[in-house]
């Protein structure tokens, strides 16, 4: 098992014709990933040929369920045109939208996932994230497919390369699947929505959880931490020598007042249980107390 | 970006929202000529990101354009909470009879916008929300929906707005949320929103933060950007369009890929340097998932040009670029870079490839570059290096 998506997930790349959606399809592709198509407005009808493997492109997320039955899609198309993508596909219904474009205005990312609360029919991962990958059986978005093998671990992260250095350290143990939220103010798939899944999850047996300065999500988490989930969870927080008032890559990374500091999500995370590591590499070794290997 | 006073006033006045006369003056003769123009008592307001100038004696009333380039003389230059001054905004002065609070931002914990609204205006809002609650109401506002004459209407009665402002306010809020909307704003903020002794509602005081990603559709708001209080690294990193912040007191210089990396790389070093007197990380540098030799040139130009570092520490994870490539990109950096590269720098490379970049490196045996197989322990030697 794995959450979100498994070996049958039929994926859709739209923006699969731009030069990032064509450079990840193919590293999905190459990764085991069933990519079956594109959409790109205007270009509906053209077949792309990747390394072999012949792709239909279709104009809309709609036409291309009808023609495929994909039931994910991965969004690359650039910032402008962001929200009319998503929102094609909220009004496909498609089941999971993986939003990886980093830059999108977050008047955009508010509207669309309102707009797919109010539809009911839509999760989305993202905006400004790496996807998530379930080791050997789906990968969706740029996650690096040969830095770590399946395994035990559950791991959400708010950080696309912190994910990957995760992932790499524990590697010998292995993860049923990892998924970057995005660093984004308003994002779709929170810490609280994965550690939900993974602890329904039978394959995860113990959870990594990566959060960063801003907002109060891994504070949320951590109350639900202690309300829901029974399984290990070990922490990493990253930010603490970050300056109050600077906007730090991730537009959500910002410290405003005395609320979302590293000092604060660190101590909730512990008041719950969770032990948190003082580095990346020390948050790995924890893990590996626990799973005593 | 946060918006001066003045600034916010001009995008309210766009909008239709209903401000007072107001201009901005560098110097005391521009503000004398602004209170000319305006005639009769003005108020000269220091313009600062900062709260808490009035207590600072930023904020005085004149009589007349000469009171106002005397009092615009002595606010100039001053130094508030470590702001200087450059600029006053010179406001016509109105006989105030109530003050209310108004607010629309982004709520992040509910993933949507939130509109804050009381009547008990003037004073610190987080001080209302604390001691009286009841005060201050707080209304979800979808970004599908918006807010309609209807929900004005639903916003000022559950605010609790006095029957004879009530339609003003609500009128207020529509023209806000336009603003908010159409200029991609993060915040539009009046505190305070004043009824006049004519009975006028008006906007006294404004914050606005604008949303940087939507500069490609904003045209405009270029021109609001404050090039004048940037740090000079800062404004060199923005033009080769390197991801850069300037950090105080800090020594190791830091580049690295990926935002959450690179944050987790000044805790990292922060972390060490307590064992070498209290060594910190002198900025931050996040040079992408590419990392290609023109980045890394660019960004350790930036960083061995500020004079507060004394060592650096390249942290690269090898995800979708392999070490082997970044590698090869650092050391051609360091031939570009020639004699300006004049640092102890300290390399950390993991991930794909890893072997093939450690070995380009070595090959390349660079009197300045030393590598290191972990983070932490790069961290720890790049302190090391910048405490000698």
């Amino acid at each position: 098992m794995s959450i979100f998506i498994n070996a049958s997930s039929k994926i859709i790349v739209q923006g699969m014709t731009g030069s990032e959606g064509t450079k990840h399809t193919r590293r999905m592709l190459a990764s085991g990933s069933k990519v079956v198509g594109g959409v790109t407005p205007g270009k509906g009808g053209q077949v792309v040929d990747i390394d072999g493997t012949s792709l239909p492109v279709f104009n809309t997320v709609a036409e291309a369920m009808a023609a495929t039955g994909a039931n994910v899609s991965v969004v690359f198309v650039p910032p402008k045109f962001a929200k009319a993508a998503v929102i094609d596909a909220i009004d496909a219904t498609m089941p999971l939208v993986v939003v990886i474009t980093e830059g999108i205005p977050v008047h955009d990312s508010a509207y669309f996932y309102s707009y797919s609360v109010e539809k009911g029919t839509t999760q989305i991962i993202g905006p400004n994230c790496p996807g998530l990958i379930s080791p050997n059986q789906s990968n969706v978005g740029i996650i690096p497919a040969d830095i770590t093998k399946r395994g035990p671990i559950g791991l959400v992260s708010k950080s696309g390369t912190l994910t990957y250095q995760m992932m790499y350290e524990l590697r010998d143990i292995g993860f049923s699947t990892a998924v970057g939220i995005g660093g984004d103010p308003v994002i779709g798939t929170t810490h609280i929505d994965c550690l939900r899944a993974f602890q329904d999850d039978p394959e995860t047996t113990a959870i990594v959880m990566i959060g960063e300065i801003g907002g109060d999500a891994e504070e949320r988490a951590a109350a639900f931490i202690s309300e829901y989930v029974t399984k290990p969870v070990v922490g990493y927080v990253a930010g603490f020598t970050a300056p109050e008032g600077k906007t730090m890559g991730h537009a959500g990374a910002i410290v405003s007042g005395s609320s979302g500091t590293a000092q604060a999500k660190k101590d909730a995370l512990e008041a719950a249980g969770v032990r948190v590591g003082q580095t990346p590499s020390e948050t790995a070794q924890l893990m590996r107390d626990i799973l005593g290997r | 970006m946060d918006l001066y006073e003045y600034q916010a006033r001009d995008l309210f006045e766009k909008h239709n929202v209903p401000v007072l006369q107001g201009a901005v003056a560098t110097t005391a003769d521009q503000a004398h000529a602004a209170a000319a123009k305006m005639g009769g008592k003005v108020v000269v307001k220091a313009q600062v990101k900062v709260g808490g100038r009035g207590k600072a004696g930023g904020v005085k009333l004149a009589v007349d354009a000469n009171d106002a380039k005397e009092k615009a003389g002595a606010i100039l230059g001053m130094d508030i909470k470590g702001h200087t001054v450059h600029k006053v905004m010179i406001a016509q002065a109105a006989p105030i009879v109530d003050e209310y609070y108004v607010s629309i931002l982004l709520d992040r914990s509910n993933r949507t916008f939130l509109v804050m609204a009381s009547v008990a205006g003037g004073m610190d809002i987080e001080e209302v929300a604390h001691t009286a609650p009841e005060k201050l109401a707080k209304v979800p506002v979808s970004a599908v929906d918006g807010i309609s004459a209807a929900k004005a209407k639903e916003i000022v009665a559950q605010a609790k707005f006095p029957a004879d402002v009530a339609d003003q306010v609500a009128d207020v809020l529509v023209k806000l949320w336009e603003t908010f909307q159409s200029e991609d704003a993060t915040l539009v903020e009046v505190n305070p929103l004043v009824k006049t002794e004519d009975g006028r509602v008006v906007a006294l005081d404004g914050k606005v933060t604008l949303d940087e990603n939507a500069e490609f559709r904003q045209p405009d708001h270029e021109a609001l950007v404050d090039h004048d209080t940037a740090n000079a690294l800062e404004a060199a990193a923005k033009a080769k369009g390197l991801n850069y912040v300037k950090l105080d007191n800090g020594q190791v210089g830091i580049i690295g890929n990926g935002a959450g990396l690179v944050m987790s790389t000044l805790d990292v070093v922060a972390y060490a340097g307590e064992k070498f007197g209290g060594m910190r990380p002198a900025n931050f540098l996040d040079i992408g998932g590419g990392a290609s030799a023109q980045v890394m040139a660019d960004g350790l130009s930036i960083i061995l040009g500020d004079p507060d570092v004394k060592s650096v520490f390249v942290n690269v994870f090898g995800g979708i670029t392999a070490c082997d490539a970044v590698a090869n990109g650092i050391v051609q950096a360091l031939e570009l870079l020639g004699s300006q590269a004049t640092k102890p720098i300290v390399v950390r490379l993991d991930g794909n490839n890893v072997l093939e970049g450690r070995a380009i490196l070595t090959a390349a045996n660079h009197p300045l570059v030393e590598q290191a197989e972990t983070m932490d322990g790069a961290a720890s030697r790049a302190a090391e290096l910048a405490a000698k």
